[in-house]
């Protein structure tokens, strides 16, 4: 065993875990008041670093540390996607985190931690390394989630996402026993020689798996494991809810396709059918439940409750076209919802942070830089050509239709068309409605860049979506060459 | 064997007593500290089968870290037991009527058990030891060389956990007084000590 290439495979998490320790002693040994902009910059650049990393060692698929650790195109192409998003996050949330006081310089800390957690659970290749780097994740978003420790509802969201969270970890781990009990094997590369080669699939193995998808779909927040959502995404605080709509999201997401397309690939007729029948309901359910909320944070819970169905789709699918679409539709869904968030931190009223959907009328006079930008977002959420998010439905009802799933995407279709409902309320709100008290104008340079880079991403993809398109083919074919 | 088997009665006899001192003691002190000696003796059952690891982290473990985090709580929360009990007779029925149904179920899981003969055989050539290596050896070989990369990434959630602990509980108050060694040191005799010329019958 050469030891050392098993670092050098690992590079960037290793970057990353020894600078964020690194941060926590400089940030011991900085006055109070310097330490949370120095440790939040230094984590920006560090993030930045380990997407140079990333890049940088851009070598086919490669098994490291006794094959428990897996590096290859497809996990890149995911960790490139969540470091983008923590950094972005990180910097988005700037202002708003000094206003609410939980300028911690453990906070960038805590989001870098996270971060880390992800990129072992897209990198995993055992059951073990799955769970381990979930949980690395978890602990840090419950953490995150329960930062403003002055507020009721935040404690309330960490303490809820903290017991809601370590149901779902303890059904994983129940799942993941009883697939180690049948199969004999806890390596995703064991397990799919024994699910290829089982003549019938034993009753156990197949249990197992379901509570292995009711874990991931608890972490996607999936209807009917979404409860947590909305309640969770309104009590943390806004920087932080944008990192939940953002990162976990997607790592939870590809942790899925890695499960269901790699080990469990033999038995895809089986999980199949979960997949569809959970797509649909979240579609649905999102789609409905989200009409009458009035607070724009629980409104973008259920609207990623909405992503979350449509990812899905082409998860049932369970073609190469499909993990491709859901490759796009998780890069797009990224940029928007870092946009938004952008746009739902800059509303302001009098130095105070306003959250619900009436505090945005007049927005489209009084702010209409914002205005504009946050119609295109609301626009490419609900699909509408030529914005980047009806591409990335584009190729996730594609990919269902070309895998001869008509209903699924003609349910896909009907529920988007009733979710452009309360997407154009947004913009109507802010363009038709009287003005009623003016919001603060928008401060800071850095949020604003990022406002205007989201959503020129959003405008001009269609210029030449191949850029994203061919990666993300490159990743998901990774998957289905063996 | 002779000294084994008085061993292991003894171990298992005092294991079991105390389990049942920790539910029947009054006073909730008394009772973690039976659940401690059965912590201890369950060691002393597991040294007797061999497994030296599993005893001593059960004694570090559970003695050494659960059972006085128990303690800690009994004593600083001041729960009333007395009232927790309350009710014990109003419920004894259906909670009897529960345990008798589970114990009939335990009966016929543990009458109608059979080890499979092929299952015997394979769990025989699994556990089979290896002259001279200890649990305690095999097991830290697994570890640092095998999963070292789940043993390092175990290391960074109680890291987390430990950041996110110091995060949501450290509070910094105000108006707290605190020795700063380095500004005593750094007193002069000119700074503290004045010297005044008092006048005969003036005072200061």
């Amino acid at each position: 065993m050469n030891s050392f290439v098993d670092l050098l495979i690992s590079l960037p998490e290793l970057f990353l875990v020894l600078t964020a320790m690194g941060m926590m002693v400089a940030g011991v040994y900085t006055s109070a008041g310097k330490a949370y902009t120095l440790i939040s910059n230094a984590a920006v650049l560090s993030l930045f670093g380990a997407i140079g990393l990333v890049l940088f060692a851009k070598t086919g698929t490669t098994l490291a540390f006794n094959d428990l650790f897996i590096n290859d195109g497809f996990a890149q192409y995911i960790k490139i996607i969540l470091l983008l998003a923590a950094a972005l996050v990180i910097l988005i949330g700037d202002r708003a985190v000094r206003k609410i006081k939980i300028a911690h310089f453990e906070y960038p800390i805590l989001i870098i931690f996270a971060t880390i957690g992800m990129m072992l659970m897209v990198s995993a290749n055992d059951l073990m390394s799955l769970y381990v780097g979930l949980e690395l994740q978890s602990l840090a978003l419950y953490v995150v989630a329960a930062l403003n420790r002055d507020s009721l509802r935040s404690s309330e969201a960490g303490l809820k996402y903290f017991v809601l969270g370590a149901l779902s970890s303890g059904m994983l781990l129940y799942g993941c026993s009883l697939i180690y009990g049948y199969a004999g094997t806890t390596s995703f590369t064991g397990l799919e020689t024994a699910v290829a080669g089982a003549s019938n699939i034993s009753l156990g193995l197949l249990t197992g798996l379901v509570f292995l998808i009711v874990g991931l779909a608890f972490k996607v927040a999936a209807v009917p494991f979404h409860m947590w959502t909305p309640d969770v995404y309104e009590g943390a605080p806004t920087p932080v809810t944008a990192f939940f709509a953002a990162a976990p999201k997607v790592a939870s997401m590809a942790l899925f396709v890695r499960i269901t397309m790699g080990p469990f690939q033999g038995m895809a007729d089986q999980w199949q059918q979960i997949i569809i029948v959970l797509s649909i309901l979240s579609m649905v359910l999102a789609a409905l439940a989200a009409i009458s909320q009035t607070n724009i944070k629980r409104l973008m819970a259920y609207s990623s409750i909405g992503h979350a169905g449509y990812a899905l789709i082409g998860l049932g699918a369970g073609t190469k076209q499909g993990t491709t679409a859901i490759l796009i539709y998780l890069a797009i869904y990224i940029v928007m919802v870092i946009g938004t968030f952008a746009c739902i931190l800059c509303m302001k009223r009098k130095g105070n942070s306003v959250e619900q959907i009436n505090d945005l009328a007049g927005l489209g006079k009084s702010h209409p830089a914002i205005a504009a930008a946050l119609l295109l977002f609301m626009f490419s959420m609900a699909g509408i050509p030529p914005l980047a998010g009806f591409f990335g439905k584009l190729y996730i009802f594609l990919a269902a239709i070309e895998a001869e799933l008509y209903s699924l995407a003609v349910i896909g279709v009907l529920s988007s068309v009733v979710g452009s409902f309360y997407y154009l309320r947004i913009v109507k709100v802010m363009y038709f409605d009287n003005l009623s008290d003016e919001l603060d104008s928008v401060t800071g340079k850095r949020i604003s860049v990022i406002i205007s880079l989201c959503a020129l991403t959003i405008l001009l993809f269609f210029l030449s979506p191949s850029l994203l398109v061919d990666s993300a083919s490159t990743a998901a074919s990774v998957l289905f060459e063996k | 064997m002779m000294v084994q088997a008085i061993a292991f009665y003894v171990f298992a006899g005092v294991t079991i007593a105390s389990a049942a001192m920790v539910i029947g003691s009054r006073n909730p002190v008394h009772s973690v500290l039976f659940l401690i000696l059965a912590f201890f003796n369950s060691a002393g059952l597991f040294v007797l089968m061999g497994a030296e690891f599993l005893a001593m982290t059960l004694v570090i473990v559970y003695v050494g870290a659960v059972a006085v985090l128990f303690l800690f709580v009994v004593m600083m929360l001041d729960i009333n037991f007395v009232k927790l009990r309350q009710g014990f007779l109003q419920y004894l029925p259906i909670g009897g009527l529960i345990g008798l149904v589970l114990i009939v179920e335990l009966l016929m899981v543990v009458s109608g058990w059979v080890v499979s003969p092929a299952g015997l055989k394979t769990a025989a050539i699994n556990s089979q030891a290896i002259d001279g290596v200890s649990n305690t050896l095999a097991l830290g070989r697994l570890i640092y060389t095998e999963y070292v990369y789940l043993f390092q990434a175990s290391g960074l959630i109680l890291l987390i956990a430990m950041l996110g602990a110091i995060v949501l509980t450290l509070r910094q108050r105000e108006g707290v007084k605190r020795q700063r060694i380095t500004d005593q040191l750094d007193r002069k005799p000119e700074d503290s000590v004045e010297i005044i010329d008092v006048k005969t019958g003036s005072g200061v």
